[in-house]
């Protein structure tokens, strides 16, 4: 279970996010919308702690994130985190960015390590690129290796960033499809995202962000069709 | 009569054997500049890595390495070498040399090196740290292979120039390729062959550098 407690960050003297409540139960999946600047994706880096937060707390399983004891390399093998942009190592063949971490990180054998990597990369549908280099693999393929990246961790957590904000929009569907495919296989997953339509059809809860506060939270069909909070109501009516 | 042949022998032609001379030259122009390239990139990378890392070191440490920048190198091996006796340091021509252009390469290395690690976008070291990464395994598996493509060619001008560069050692008496053929063209009065077969020799020992590294670059291309 991650648990977030009056979480607040501050970048200089700007507070992002203003007193974060919000707790994810295993193998649920959560989607957080709203508008740029809202602190959706700085609450994501607080929960892998890629950002200190500055009060409150983040419990990952138990685990205090921020405290000073944690290890937090411990911490993320169990947290994978899928960027924005995709972040492919350009200089590792498609096999061996999945298969990277688990070697360094899970001390597997170069083999078990390959053999996890094929497993993943065929299960997003990339088992046909694992000697290619990621440079020359589409925007959405690039994303789909990232997703098969971090599961190769084996992680318990799933966070998403935006993952398809930076695609060409005939790429995004495959890039929500394996999400898709995670979620029936029981995956728990944070997805910032700006699809209103796959937050309602896939999450189970939606939480809107406004200017640093979740201003909603609920049911996701219940949040989209039927929002009660007036800012709610905007946000939506914007995008769509 | 001997010290009239004596006097004509004192300007004698270029001679074979004066080739193996010029080789033994370039034999301290190798010494040299491969001790300066392999130990100055070292620290160099280690002077970048702290620029990049620290804006105090960038402060401190970049200032120093901008004075070694920017002072001609005739200037600061001409300084090093005759103030460091008077300390009661006294180094040989040899040591002097060496020292300087080991921190006149690690002073461009340092730049070239903080470029190349600030060439790693930070969202692929955070995807990196978020695989669970340590700091270290990020800087040694992606930060080092990704930024070293990206300032190849930049280290091999720096590489390049230290070679050419250590021409100027010759001031201090150390001989090597250059002084060598000083030494020759002062005997056999024959300055056109003998710094035609020097720009060869140079040549010689530089075109292994610029080709080694033009076909690194072509094989880490990202393909």
């Amino acid at each position: 279970m991650i648990e977030l407690k009056s979480v607040e960050k501050k970048f200089g003297d700007i507070t992002v996010l203003k007193g974060i409540d919000l707790s994810v139960e295993k193998g649920e999946v959560i989607s957080v919308i709203g508008a740029s600047g809202s602190g959706k994706s700085t609450m994501l880096y607080c929960i892998n702690a890629l950002e200190k937060i500055q009060s409150g707390q983040i419990i990952v399983d138990g685990i205090d994130v921020h405290a000073d004891q944690t290890n937090l390399n411990e911490l993320r093998r169990h947290i994978g985190m899928v960027f924005q942009q995709w972040n492919s190592f350009p200089h590792l063949s498609v096999l061996d960015n999945v298969a990277l971490a688990p070697k360094l990180v899970l001390g597997k054998s170069k083999d078990e390590a390959y053999s996890i990597a094929e497993k993943q990369l065929k299960h997003v549908g990339l088992g046909d690129k694992l000697d290619v280099y990621p440079t020359r693999m589409s925007g959405g393929q690039q994303q789909r290796l990232a997703i098969a990246r971090a599961l190769a961790m084996e992680p318990d957590y799933m966070l998403f960033d935006e993952v398809t904000s930076a695609l060409d929009p005939e790429l995004v569907g495959e890039v929500l499809d394996t999400l898709r495919l995670l979620r029936d296989d029981g995956m728990t997953m944070i997805v910032v995202t700006h699809e209103i339509s796959f937050a309602r059809d896939v999450s189970d809860r939606v939480a809107f962000f406004h200017q640093g506060v979740i201003e909603e939270i609920g049911q996701a069909q219940q949040l989209i069709n039927d929002p009660q909070k007036e800012r709610t109501q905007q946000f939506l009516s914007n995008v769509r | 009569m001997s010290t009239e042949v004596n006097a004509i022998q004192f300007f004698s032609g270029f001679q074979v054997s004066d080739l193996w001379y010029l080789a033994k030259g370039a034999g301290g122009t190798i010494v040299i500049s491969a001790i300066a390239i392999s130990v100055g990139t070292i620290l160099g990378c280690l002077f970048g890595w702290a620029l990049s890392v620290s804006r105090w070191a960038n402060m401190t440490l970049g200032s120093v390495l901008d004075v070694f920048r920017s002072v001609p190198l005739i200037i600061q091996l001409l300084l090093f070498f005759n103030f460091l006796p008077i300390l009661g340091l006294p180094v040989g021509p040899f040591a002097a040399g060496t020292i300087v252009l080991i921190f006149y390469t690690a002073a461009l290395v340092a730049q070239v090196a903080r470029g190349g690690i600030e060439a790693v976008p930070s969202s692929m070291r955070n995807a990196a740290r978020s695989l669970g990464m340590t700091y270290w395994q990020d800087i040694r598996y992606v930060v080092m292979p990704v930024g070293l493509r990206a300032v190849l060619p930049a280290w091999t001008g720096v590489a390049l120039g230290v070679l050419k560069d250590s021409a100027l050692v010759s001031v201090l008496g150390y001989i090597e390729l250059l002084r060598a053929s000083q030494i020759l063209v002062t005997r056999t009065q024959e300055p056109f062959i003998i710094l035609t077969i020097v720009g060869l020799f140079y040549f010689a020992l530089s075109y292994p550098i610029s080709k080694m590294t033009a076909r690194l670059e072509q094989r880490w291309q990202y393909d």
